[in-house]
């Protein structure tokens, strides 16, 4: 009799257990990790013949979405904190062009310098002019952008500048570190660090809680401009970094590096499940969310589908899964 | 012999398993003003969403004017001239008074354009008929609270409602505002409109409400005239069987006169404060009475670091401080639970551990190896508050902002006392709880006080200041106007008069 009872209530507290794990599991939390899933296993199948799953295929993939992870990850926290920065190509662009020049006249050590300290600038610059001038950083970074590739252009004429330097073009992008590209050691070096100052570090903390209500977190003790700017400075810093990992992988620096690539960086945070309304963040999900973008632009070519119907293919795949992330209200 | 406009018969819902409502019995008559009872998670908001036609009930019905109706969204609702006032105002505050009445159901003109004139029209006399004096030009987002959630009633009477559900509408008006509201619900019921009033203020129900329900545990507890009422009974029929002397004073033996925590000597700032002087002593609940805008909250804030100060100085335990930001008021052991919780106090779509640590994890308390924070310790602690405060809530996990508002403001509470603070600054920390959440964070502030911390409290109702203050100031137009012993205040009357001036 006892016995009995007592199975049956330790039946009934599984099943809990197990709807109540049903119920906990938000599966829009994880709709990035399905949608690649999905899609990889298509391209799979279909693209067989094509050399989809090759080892080459595959790496490149990785290389060609290196600079877009990068941005991602910075643009993580610049999403989470409630912000945009729309800067962040442009950036690269005038980066690679700098760091080119630099090297060519000074020497390896101070062209790496050079290029990240003009991302860092412009960084300060964004980062003051919204905190302390209380400009918005739609435009600000807007304005930016039309600064950066102005800018680039005007010292450049519009040429490419060649780098000749095999260490750099070695490390930032078209050598390999041992049997790995080196993109994708920056890669993974950018997700390592940015994971962890995310999750685990109190100011990745703080840039959750300004972008999850920014006046709560000052009444919890935050300077939550003091986030702002520095998630801004971080966020150019690293756009800098990726227009010089363009510059090695294409052996030049040129304006047109990382040209329109906010956009490609945004929708990869995004699809990664980070909120565009701040507060609620991943960086694993963005780099599934920017390699992911890099497997549809792969498989498109691969199918042979001409350039404009792979434009409204990639569309449609990111309105899609940015929709199926949109956690419904809850009341 | 009033008529019965409402009847909701045996309705019951459950979410999940979970009962909420128990074979409920609501009846509302025509022309009557209903107050609607209940602690927190009684289930007053849920049947008033099933009468919203926002939830479905699982079992009962409900009689709309002798007809048995069904609700299956709030456009039905409407239709059966059931409307709500929202507690969170739902109006544009950019657009114009009649702009936002009209909204989606605008007057067109000829060509059919829409027709502004005619809404002002519309809009102005609806106001005469409610005898107010809102000019339907003007922005919603140049009116004051009050005027605001008049708008929001002459929307409803707009869509032709006859029951009115109005969710604590005093909850943020003044005394004057609040007056106004009254005098209108009366005018109103006079119409032979309904109104059913959800509020935990019981002075203002006596005031305005005609018959009470009380719901428990989701079930109907009583239903009766006011008249045969006395607000002890209501309150032992909200709290059932849970002894009420939370709200009765306690001489409290731990002040110690001969240690100051805090010192405050001509302090005035640019927003509110001109040339306080107060001190705090060990042991201490040192209350702040005023009314709305008389510059308590600005000078807590002050304290805070919140508003910048310009002159006076600032001492604790006797040393000379500098507050320029929360940051540096934290430092010197100094918390604020600041007056609104969901705008200041939480971010409510974080988790009840992500807002525990926050304050922690500024204060360098949760570090691990230097650089991380310490999920885990951070997770014991936000464990053992959860214990220690009772806050319901299955696990730490759970999004603050699913909360009920008494659980919220534990969790306020909770995150400020893990910091271990030396003086706490409490404005309004009862306001919108229920009586008994308010019950037990009196209690919080008894214990702080027998802890030998100071605590400075606002509160705009009296008869919470009366239970727990050892010293109450009186703060008019940015100054302190008086000072009172707790011994010298006879009764709930007597601060009433000497707050009004008398």
């Amino acid at each position: 009799m006892t016995d009995h009872t007592v199975t049956q209530k330790h039946r009934s507290r599984l099943s809990e257990g197990f709807s109540d794990f049903v119920k906990r599991f938000y599966w829009r939390d994880y709709v990035v990790y399905i949608t690649f899933l999905v899609i990889f296993t298509t391209f799979s199948i279909s693209l067989v013949d094509d050399g989809f799953l090759s080892r080459n295929n595959l790496l490149n993939i990785m290389r060609q979405t290196a600079t877009i992870s990068v941005m991602a990850v910075a643009m993580t926290f610049v999403l989470a904190s409630a912000e945009i920065d729309l800067s962040v190509g442009a950036v690269a662009g005038l980066a690679s062009v700098i760091t080119a020049i630099i090297i060519g006249q000074y020497g390896l050590f101070l062209g790496i310098i050079a290029g990240l300290l003009t991302g860092a600038l412009i960084g300060i610059i964004n980062g003051a002019l919204i905190t302390r001038v209380g400009i918005p950083s739609f435009l600000v970074t807007l304005g930016m952008q039309g600064i950066a590739t102005g800018t680039a252009m005007w010292i450049t004429d519009t040429a490419p500048i060649p780098i000749a330097n095999k260490t750099y073009t070695h490390i930032f992008g078209s050598g390999n570190f041992g049997p790995v590209p080196s993109l994708i050691v920056w890669t993974l070096i950018a997700l390592a660090i940015g994971h962890t100052v995310f999750r685990h570090t109190p100011y990745g903390r703080q840039v959750l809680a300004t972008g999850g209500n920014e006046i709560a977190a000052r009444y919890s003790g935050i300077n939550t401009k003091k986030i702002k700017f520095y998630t801004f400075a971080l966020m150019s810093t690293v756009a800098g970094l990726a227009g010089m990992l363009y510059a090695g992988r294409l052996h030049s620096g040129r304006f047109q590096w990382g040209q329109g690539d906010e956009l490609s960086v945004i929708a990869a945070v995004v699809l990664g499940g980070t909120s565009l309304f701040g507060g609620k963040g991943s960086v694993i999900g963005t780099i599934i969310g920017a390699i992911l973008i890099g497997l549809i632009n792969n498989g498109l070519i691969l199918m042979g589908l001409d350039a404009s119907q792979q434009m409204i293919i990639r569309g449609a795949i990111i309105i899609l899964a940015v929709a199926l992330t949109g956690r419904k209200q809850q009341s | 012999m009033s008529s019965t406009i409402v009847q909701m018969q045996g309705i019951t819902k459950s979410f999940n398993t979970i009962p909420v409502l128990n074979q409920v019995n609501f009846e509302l008559r025509k022309g009557e003003i209903h107050a609607l009872l209940g602690e927190n998670g009684a289930g007053k908001s849920t049947l008033m969403k099933i009468l919203r036609g926002v939830y479905q009930a699982d079992a009962g019905k409900i009689i709309v004017q002798g007809h048995e109706v069904k609700l299956a969204s709030s456009s039905d609702a409407r239709n059966n001239g059931i409307s709500m006032v929202f507690q969170e105002f739902s109006l544009i505050p950019t657009l114009s008074v009649a702009q936002n009445i009209y909204l989606t159901r605008e007057p067109r003109s000829k060509f059919g354009l829409l027709d502004d004139r005619e809404c002002e029209k519309r809009s102005k006399s609806l106001f005469d008929e409610m005898e107010v004096d809102i000019d339907p030009k003007s922005l919603v987002e140049e009116l004051s609270t009050g005027y605001r959630q008049l708008t929001e009633i002459a929307t409803a009477l707009s869509q032709e409602a006859r029951i009115l559900i109005l969710d604590e509408p005093t909850a943020s008006l003044t005394h004057t505002e609040t007056l106004a509201l009254f005098s209108l619900m009366r005018r109103l019921k006079e119409k032979g409109i309904s109104i059913i009033y959800i509020s935990h203020r019981m002075e203002e129900i006596f005031q305005i409400a005609d018959r009470i329900t009380v719901l428990r545990d989701g079930q109907n507890i009583i239903t009766d005239d006011v008249d045969n009422l006395t607000i002890q009974e209501v309150i032992e029929h909200i709290l059932g069987k849970k002894a009420e002397k939370a709200l009765q004073w306690e001489e409290n033996t731990c002040v110690d006169r001969s240690q100051t925590l805090l010192e405050i000597t001509n302090v005035s700032c640019n927003r509110g404060v001109k040339d306080i002087s107060l001190s705090l002593f060990k042991g201490e609940v040192l209350g702040l009475a005023g009314l709305m805008g008389s510059g308590r909250t600005e000078l807590i804030q002050a304290i805070f670091g919140m508003n910048p100060i310009k002159s006076g100085e600032i001492r604790v335990k006797g040393n000379k401080i500098s507050i320029q930001n929360p940051e540096s008021a934290m430092r010197a052991q100094i918390a604020l639970i600041p007056e609104d919780r969901r705008l200041q106090g939480l971010i409510l779509i974080h988790s009840i551990k992500d807002n525990f640590v926050l304050p922690m994890i500024k204060l360098n308390r949760l570090q691990r190896r230097k650089l991380f924070v310490d999920d885990q310790k951070g997770n014991d602690l936000s464990i053992h508050y959860l214990n220690k405060f009772k806050i319901r809530s299955d696990s730490i996990n759970k999004v603050v902002g699913l909360l009920s508002g008494g659980n919220q403001q534990k969790v306020v509470i909770s995150k400020w006392l893990s910091t271990d603070p030396e003086i706490l600054l409490m404005d309004e920390p009862t306001a919108g709880v229920d009586i008994g959440t308010k019950g037990e964070i009196i209690e919080i502030v008894r214990q702080l006080a027998g802890e030998g911390k100071g605590v400075i409290f606002v509160s705009s109702e009296l008869q919470e200041l009366l239970a727990v203050c050892d010293r109450i100031l009186i703060i008019k137009k940015g100054k302190v106007e008086q000072e009172l012993d707790r011994n010298q205040i006879s009764s709930e009357e007597r601060l009433h008069q000497i707050l009004q001036g008398a």
